[in-house]
């Protein structure tokens, strides 16, 4: 603090105050309207307090779903994501670290060939090449299956860049010492190379676990059976109902779900979060 | 690089064939299929194809409807920056003032980041809704009727503020961090020479940030581009009257709900060039950063 202004001070804490409500707003509206019925928001007024039917929407989302929009229980679809946000996160870390390993400590012919084609996926989001992708996943029959959920989007050039940068900036005398003692390259990099990168992993799966649950183009494009729908893509088509009005209350009961995992994980986890946003953006 | 190495010839090849395999398989090859695609074009049923060199691209900049689209794309990329960063900036200065409440605080503002674009899309399409959302209800009290369903400059305004939203938190991470970076010293200098608050501002705190802010803008800019089409597929569609089809959308909806496939890929090629662009820019001057 430079000088004391108790005026700034007062402003800068509305500012604030009124930041976190703004922010705040679009999720206690849905929370709000997850705890009342399809009826109380056809009287002209929209309820701005909880009401009491928490516990009977949420119970019913989880263990039935909306039978007329043909999406399973959300219960099937949180585990649905669970299993894609894990197999993305895990799967991402582990390609990412052996080819950043591979990259640092060793020189081989085409080494600089190989760095590209990892530095291009960069420039290629799912979005630009969302047909030609679909077609090739389509061909290896990997529609409606977890692993043509996971297994195209795990390549990532931003994680093998992260653990390359962790790599470079270690001793280099930790290799001398391994290879004194008589480590090849494997037992070097499980017992040294893995321990010390224990936090970098953790941080860098708190981001890909969120990115790996918020995925939509996705798992719209390579599900059609219902049974491996996710929960962010089944909204939805929960959304669009095939009759009338969508029933809002239950909606927002799915997205008021959909929410709670990635968010508990930031707010539990939020300096390895922090750090790993950082991070990753160098 | 490293002075010490191991020796191996093969291992290394082992160890990149997971991420070199899914790369080639899903990134490359697919991207390979898009510009192909873009200079050939199928009959009504798919079974024939034929050269067509540059007719698709051709086709794209004589239709109004592509064109339309780039410039709902400007406006909303602009948009979407502007309102998220402005607004994150605002409150990164102001938590930057705390002494002991910055933690509750950012606590409090940086978990939208966890919420998916499709969520945030449908939240705040529910709280617009023009029969039974919050807003359009007061906005009625006020004799301001909103219906986002027909008409397009709502719409737009719809899709920007669910997607600023969802990405202010991310900017104020990087403000704060920004901010903390600036030396207290030079504050206190300005200062005792007798600079205010706003003075010291802008000339000094928004100068030294704007490492921060150039990359920022970089990274908001991609993120409208790409990652909000789940925003808009949720919500709008596109609407109304192609409004809100930005780019991303319109290479979706032209690929696999209007099957064509040779102006979907060859927008798809427009689209990586203009990925290439942002990613050069990116890596030469973000890593350099804007000294002073």
């Amino acid at each position: 603090m430079i000088e004391n202004r108790p005026g700034l001070n007062a402003l800068a804490h509305l500012v604030l105050i009124i930041g976190v409500v703004v922010v705040a707003l679009p999720v206690w509206v849905a929370f709000v309207a997850s705890t009342h019925t399809a009826t109380d928001f056809m009287s002209g007024t929209v309820p701005m307090w909880p009401g009491p039917h928490l516990v009977e929407n949420y119970s019913r989302m989880l263990d039935a779903g909306v039978s007329t929009s043909g999406t399973p229980p959300v219960a099937r679809m949180m585990f649905n994501s669970l299993v894609m946000a894990l197999a993305i996160a895990i799967g991402k870390i582990a390609i990412s670290i052996l080819s950043a390993f591979a990259i640092v400590y060793f020189r081989f012919p085409l080494r600089g060939l190989a760095f590209w084609c990892i530095f291009v996926t960069l420039m290629l989001p799912v979005e630009v090449r969302i047909v030609p992708t679909f077609q090739v996943v389509a061909g290896l029959g990997l529609l409606n299956s977890y692993a043509g959920l996971s297994i195209p989007l795990i390549a990532s050039a931003t994680a093998t860049f992260l653990f390359r940068q962790v790599f470079l900036t270690m001793p280099d005398e930790l290799v001398e010492a391994a290879r004194i003692d008589g480590a090849g390259p494997m037992k070097f990099f499980r017992d040294i190379l893995l321990p010390l990168s224990r936090t970098n992993m953790a941080a860098l799966f708190v981001i890909l676990f969120i990115y790996g649950w918020n995925q939509y183009l996705w798992p719209l494009l390579v599900t059609t059976d219902s049974s491996y729908y996710t929960i962010v893509a089944g909204i939805k088509r929960m959304a669009d109902a095939v009759d009338g009005l969508p029933q809002w209350h239950l909606v927002m009961a799915t997205a008021v779900l959909a929410m709670i995992p990635p968010v508990a994980v930031v707010i539990g986890m939020q300096r390895l979060f922090v750090k790993g946003l950082v991070e990753t953006e160098k | 690089m490293k002075r010490t190495i191991f020796s191996n010839q093969l291992l290394p090849w082992l160890l990149l064939a997971p991420q070199l395999a899914i790369t080639f398989i899903f990134f490359l090859w697919p991207a390979a299929q898009a510009i192909r695609q873009s200079f050939l074009r199928e009959d009504a049923f798919g079974i024939n194809t034929s050269f067509v060199g540059l007719a698709n691209f051709e086709a794209l900049w004589n239709s109004s409807q592509y064109l339309n689209s780039l410039k709902v794309t400007a406006i909303f990329a602009v948009s979407v920056t502007v309102l998220s960063m402005g607004a994150a900036l605002l409150l990164a200065i102001a938590v930057d003032r705390m002494m002991k409440s910055t933690r509750p605080y950012t606590t409090l503002l940086v978990w939208p980041y966890a919420v998916a674009p499709a969520v945030a899309g449908i939240l705040w399409w529910f709280i617009f809704n023009p029969t039974i959302g919050v807003l359009p209800y007061v906005m009625d009290r006020f004799g301001y009727d909103w219906n986002h369903v027909s008409n397009p400059g709502q719409a737009m305004t719809l899709v920007v503020i669910a997607s600023a939203w969802k990405q202010i938190s991310y900017n104020f991470l990087f403000f704060v961090a920004g901010l903390q970076a600036i030396p207290a010293s030079m504050r206190e200098a300005a200062a005792i020479d007798g600079a205010g608050p706003v003075r010291r501002f802008f000339d000094i705190t928004l100068p030294l940030l704007s490492p921060t802010t150039f990359f920022l803008l970089v990274v908001n800019i991609v993120y409208s581009m790409f990652e909000t089409f789940a925003v808009i597929d949720a919500t709008t569609e596109g609407g109304p009257a192609q409004a809100t089809n930005i780019m991303v959308y319109k290479v979706y909806f032209d690929g696999f709900v209007g099957q064509n496939i040779g102006s979907s890929a060859a927008q798809s090629v427009v689209l990586m060039l203009i990925v290439i662009a942002l990613t050069v820019i990116q890596f030469r001057y973000v890593e350099k950063r804007v000294e002073y």
